[in-house]
Order: C-alpha cells, then sequence, then structure tokens
C-alpha cells in the first residue's frame, strides 16, 4: 500500500506513539510571533523551563501589531525580543526587517520539502505549499515545540484535490480556494491535510499556491500541501544552491516527498476550474461564495490588500495592473500593506506603490494589521470591506463591520467603483 | 484534575468561531485572567446575552464544528477562567479540540442524534451536568427529567486530562 506525502513526512518524524491514533513528531521549525508566543515564553518561565530546543530551529517575528500601538503591544513585543536575545535566536525579525510571518519565513528559505513545521496561528498551513506538513497549533503545543522540539497529531488522513483545466484570465488561486471552500464547507476538511495536485496546481507560481494552501484552515484542515517541483526548487533555489550539485539534484532528492499513485485517501475531489469565475464571499463564514457577479453592485466602505493570503509581489502586480492610471471611487478608503519589505522594496522599483498610491491607496508598512482588526483599517460598526485576507468572521476586522474576501483583482477593481465589481482582466463570464 | 460538572449553557449553533468565543483585540492580555469579561462576546446567536447568560455555567452543550478559526488558547482559557472546563458537542475544529486537552480540560464528541436529543430534551431548561471521566458517563437532570450518556475518551486525551495538560506529559515522556 502506498503513502501519502503526509505520512512519509510523518514515518521520518516518529519519535513516539503512545497510543494507536496518536504520533510524537519531531520538529524542523517552530516559528513564533508577538501574539501566542509571549504567553507560552511567561508560562515556561513560571514553570522554571526557560530554555528552547534549539535556537537555530526557532523563528521569531513581530508581525501582528507592528510598530506597537499601545503599552500592551508594546509588553507583547518586548517579551518576544527579550526571550530571542535571551536564547540566541539569530532569525528574529523586528521592525524594519519584519513582515507578516507567513510570507517572511518562506521568503528567507526557511521551509523545505518535507519539513514538520508548527507555529501558534492557524494560518501556518501555508507552509505546505512547500511539499512540507506545516500545522497551526495552541500556546500549549507551541511551548512543548520550543521546549521539546516535539508536537503530538493524530494520524495524518488526506483529502486530495485534483484541480484540472485551465484557470481563466483575471481568476487565481484565491478564487480557486474560495470555490473549494464553499464546496466542502468550513468543516469539510477537519483533521485532514488538504493536498492540492493537478494541471492547475502544477502551473502555480509558489505564491499561488501559498494563497491556496493558506486557507486549508478555512475548511478545517490540518494543512495544505503541494507536491514539490521545479517551481519549488527554482524559488529555494538561492537558500540551498550550496547543498546541490544542480537544480534537477535538488528535485531527484525533493521528489521522495510526493503521494504515492496506490496511496490511501480519506476523499477525492475532481473539479476542471477551466469555467471558474472570480468569487467572493458574503455573511460571515467563509463558505459562504458566491460568483462576483452574484453580488456585483454591493457597496463597501474600505478595500484591504494584503495579509498573509494575498499581500505577495504577485498580488501587487495584479492589483497594479487593474489600478493603473486610475483613481479609487470617493465613497472609498483603500490600504494596502505590503506583506514584506522586501515586497515593498519590488514594489517601489517596479513603480507599483506609485500606481496604488496615485490611485489614492494608504500604504502601511508590512504587517498583519487590519486583518485582524488591531490596527492600521479597523472597521467601525456596520462598515464593510473587501478584503484580500482569508476570514470574514464577525467582527473579524472591527467590531459590528463586515469583510468580503477575495482575490487582488477583484479588491482593486472594487475600490474603483466602490461597489463589488469584476476586474478589467476578467473577460470571460456572461 | 479539573472540575468538570455543574449548570449547563445551551449554544444552539453550528460553527461558532474562536473569534465569536474571545475577540481578537483581547489577544493582546498576557494574564488569562484579563480575558474573563469578554467570554462570547462577539457571538451571534439570536437571543444570547453574554452578560446574563454565562453566568453560573460550568458544561457548554453545542452543536457541530465548535471552535473553529483562529488557533488561539486564548478561547479555552476564557472558558477555563469562567469555571467552564467542558464543552461537548457533535465535533470540533482540530486545533481548538487539542488545545482543550493541553489544558487538560474536556472536549467530548457525542454522536449527531445524540446532541439532536439533548437539545430536544434539555435546552432551554435549568439543567445540571454531571461528569465522571472514570466510568465515561454524563448525567443530564432538569427536574424530573434525567440521563445518562455514555462518552469515549481516547488514551491520548485522556492521559493528558489526568496529567492536568501536554506540558506535564512531554516533560515527563520526552
Ligand atoms: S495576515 Fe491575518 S491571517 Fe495572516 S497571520 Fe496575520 S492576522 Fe493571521
Amino acid at each position: 500500500m502506498g503513502k501519502t506525502i503526509a505520512e512519509k513526512i510523518f514515518d521520518a518524524h516518529q519519535v513516539d506513539k503512545p497510543f494507536e491514533d496518536t504520533t510524537i513528531v519531531k520538529l524542523d521549525a517552530v516559528f513564533c510571533h508577538e501574539i501566542t508566543t509571549p504567553i507560552a515564553i511567561t508560562d515556561l518561565m513560571a514553570r522554571g523551563m526557560d530554555r528552547v530546543f534549539d535556537p537555530s530551529k526557532i523563528k521569531a517575528v513581530i508581525d501582528h501589531v507592528t510598530p506597537a500601538k499601545d503599552s500592551k503591544t508594546a509588553e507583547q513585543g518586548k517579551i518576544l525580543r527579550d526571550w530571542s536575545r535571551r536564547h540566541g535566536i539569530k532569525d528574529f525579525f523586528d521592525i524594519g526587517n519584519n513582515g507578516v510571518c507567513h510570507a517572511i519565513f518562506p521568503e528567507k528559505g526557511f521551509v523545505r520539502p518535507g519539513y514538520t513545521i508548527i507555529m501558534g496561528d492557524s494560518h501556518t498551513c501555508t507552509h505546505g505549499a512547500f511539499g512540507a506538513f506545516a500545522a497551526g497549533v495552541g500556546t500549549t503545543d507551541l511551548e512543548v515545540g520550543i521546549l521539546k522540539g516535539v508536537c503530538s497529531f493524530k494520524a495524518p488522513k488526506t483529502i486530495k484535490f485534483e484541480l484540472t483545466g485551465e484557470l481563466q484570465e483575471g481568476v487565481y488561486a484565491k478564487d480557486a480556494i474560495l470555490f473549494i471552500i464553499g464546496q466542502i464547507g468550513v468543516n469539510g476538511a477537519t483533521n485532514c491535510v488538504m493536498e492540492f495536485t493537478g494541471t492547475i496546481v502544477d502551473d502555480m507560481s509558489m505564491e499561488s499556491r501559498m494563497t491556496l494552501c493558506n486557507m486549508a484552515i478555512e475548511a478545517g484542515g490540518t494543512s495544505g500541501v503541494c507536491y514539490p517541483d521545479m517551481t519549488t526548487v527554482e524559488y529555494l533555489w538561492p537558500y540551498i544552491k550550496n547543498d546541490f550539485a544542480s537544480k534537477d539534484a535538488a528535485l531527484k532528492e525533493y521528489s521522495k516527498w510526493v503521494s504515492d499513485s496506490d496511496a490511501k485517501y480519506d476523499r477525492v475531489f475532481k473539479y476542471d476550474l477551466s469555467k471558474l469565475e472570480p468569487m467572493v464571499t458574503f455573511g460571515y463564514k467563509p463558505d459562504q461564495v458566491k460568483t462576483v457577479r452574484e453580488l456585483t453592485g454591493e457597496k463597501v466602505d474600505q478595500i484591504y490588500i494584503g495579509s498573509c493570503t494575498n499581500g505577495r509581489i504577485e498580488d501587487l502586480r495584479i492589483a497594479a495592473a487593474v489600478l493603473k492610471g486610475k483613481k479609487i471611487a470617493h465613497s472609498v478608503r483603500g490600504v494596502l500593506s505590503p506583506a514584506t519589505p522586501e515586497i515593498y522594496k519590488i514594489a517601489l522599483k517596479e513603480g507599483l506603490i506609485d500606481i496604488f498610491m496615485d490611485a489614492g491607496y494608504c500604504v502601511t508598512n508590512p504587517t498583519c494589521g487590519a486583518c485582524l482588526g488591531m490596527s492600521n483599517g479597523v472597521l467601525a460598526e456596520g462598515e464593510v470591506c473587501a478584503s484580500t485576507t482569508n476570514r470574514n468572521f464577525n467582527g473579524r476586522m472591527g467590531k459590528g463591520g463586515m469583510v468580503h474576501l477575495m482575490s487582488p483583482a477583484t479588491a482593486a477593481a472594487t475600490s474603483l467603483t466602490g461597489t463589488i465589481t469584476n476586474s478589467s482582466l476578467f473577460k470571460g463570464g456572461k | 484534575m479539573k472540575s468538570f460538572s455543574g449548570k449547563v449553557l445551551f449554544l444552539d449553533r453550528s460553527d461558532i468561531n474562536t473569534d465569536e468565543i474571545i475577540p481578537a483585540k483581547y489577544l493582546t492580555e498576557i494574564t488569562k485572567m484579563a480575558l474573563k469579561p469578554y467570554l462570547l462576546e462577539d457571538l451571534k446567536m439570536n437571543g444570547f446575552n453574554p452578560v446574563t447568560d454565562i453566568a453560573g455555567k460550568k458544561v457548554i452543550i453545542t452543536r457541530e464544528n465548535f471552535g473553529c478559526g483562529s488557533s488561539r488558547e486564548h478561547a479555552p482559557w476564557a472558558l477555563e477562567v469562567n469555571d467552564i472546563n467542558t464543552v461537548i458537542a457533535v465535533n470540533y475544529a482540530r486545533i481548538f479540540r487539542q488545545n482543550m486537552y493541553n489544558c487538560g480540560m474536556l472536549a467530548i464528541d457525542l454522536s449527531k442524534e445524540t446532541v439532536d436529543d439533548i437539545f430536544i430534551t434539555f435546552s432551554g431548561k435549568d439543567t445540571d451536568c454531571v461528569i465522571d471521566t472514570k466510568q465515561s458517563t454524563i448525567q443530564l437532570k432538569s427536574g424530573a427529567t434525567a440521563k445518562t450518556i455514555n462518552f469515549k475518551l481516547d488514551g491520548f486525551d485522556k492521559a493528558l486530562v489526568e496529567s492536568e495538560g501536554w506540558v506535564g506529559y512531554a516533560d515527563k515522556n520526552y
């Protein structure tokens, strides 16, 4: 019987199997940010266990609220900063070098095929785009990860998604994942790894694969995962070029992290997405999805482009292509948050920031900010935001506020009209 | 071990997410106790009033996919500091469920039919719940109506409850 990629990764990392359905896995990386880690640090200190298993395997960033907005967030940053210094955690990213965790850690080359990764953040599933097993965990799992370098998981069941055909112009990974969540529901992949395969995924950039895997948790998935291929190798090459004689050699090594053809899946879904249109959420659950066409004309107050889902350079390029030479509607506010300083710099060089600012966007520093309603664009009661983020829960971007999730192209087009609108890049669908 | 019994708070909805259990804006708190007044503040459910409905309750009974969304352990903590150490539901989001056991708390799964039946029989009534982790039984009682229900506690979950959480267990074993 063949194995899935997740099963292979588990086999290679198993430390213990204390009970039939429970595996303790060794971790290759533990990622930390300033919202969920400080409370783990203070608890470890209170227990007299202020230690880390391996400072080189711990990566930390202040990203959710940065620069600090008040004394409490300043304190959270300080606890993480002091701890990183105390334990010699060299890969710690503070103001000036910090960006949204799930964008900056891959960008720095910290994710490799076959890795096991945890973080006290539900969107850790993003890193599965590299052929890794990456899962969001709570503070206690994070504490044990920091202390011992292990985490407990139930045996991973896998759901395979075969995405075939070719996406129409103006349709993106975000539309694909919104469609999938709409199909299987917010509970559709609970306790399962969501494995994305097929021609559409093969054609995707690493950025798009990260968008796809990022929202696995929105269907309850433990991790998203894509098979490593030449696109993965190309992306990682600057970080692995000393480890391999050639890109082909790297690909050969990484190719062990794919599922066998006779692997056993919990379920298999096949979707031909050739006719898929741009999608958008309505309501307060990410599985409440319609086509943009069906919701065209719905009024919004703010547009937010950014986050670990869609704040990468590819996203900024697409949005800028829609905005170029145009101005946003008087009735709306536009906020752009490039996800990392590197993305910000490339956007500056390519003239994208000019396009956004000329259109009337406020460009913020790289941070989570408005995505979780903490800073940089919190909504007022009754306001509606067109957003490239991943959660539309009630109150997510501000108490009493509402969020429509969509692609950067749709968000940019929506900012021009002030109402939900298909972008000029999308020519299909009548 | 914690105490798992007491009066029941019925939340008749599925997909209650962690933003509803404890909104993100309170994640800047660095003590668990500070979360106490904000439990279920943003819950979208007709007729629910967190101020009057939570007081005195020790056990939550709800529907499907409880605790979906963010990984925040603040969700179980917000329950814990309100003396709610037990949730009973059809199923949970993975991270929330693990967080509960990692804290030595109970997230009990029952079949949909059983949960439906509990809601039909007890919802809206003043109900007491007694949980016996040794016998794996739940006793529900409201006035003259009483029911005993069996549940299953897996080996690892049980070990975590008995070790009062994962830090203690892991420190001992790894
Ligand atoms: S951008 Fe939003 S979803 Fe992503 S890590 Fe930050 S707060 Fe979470």
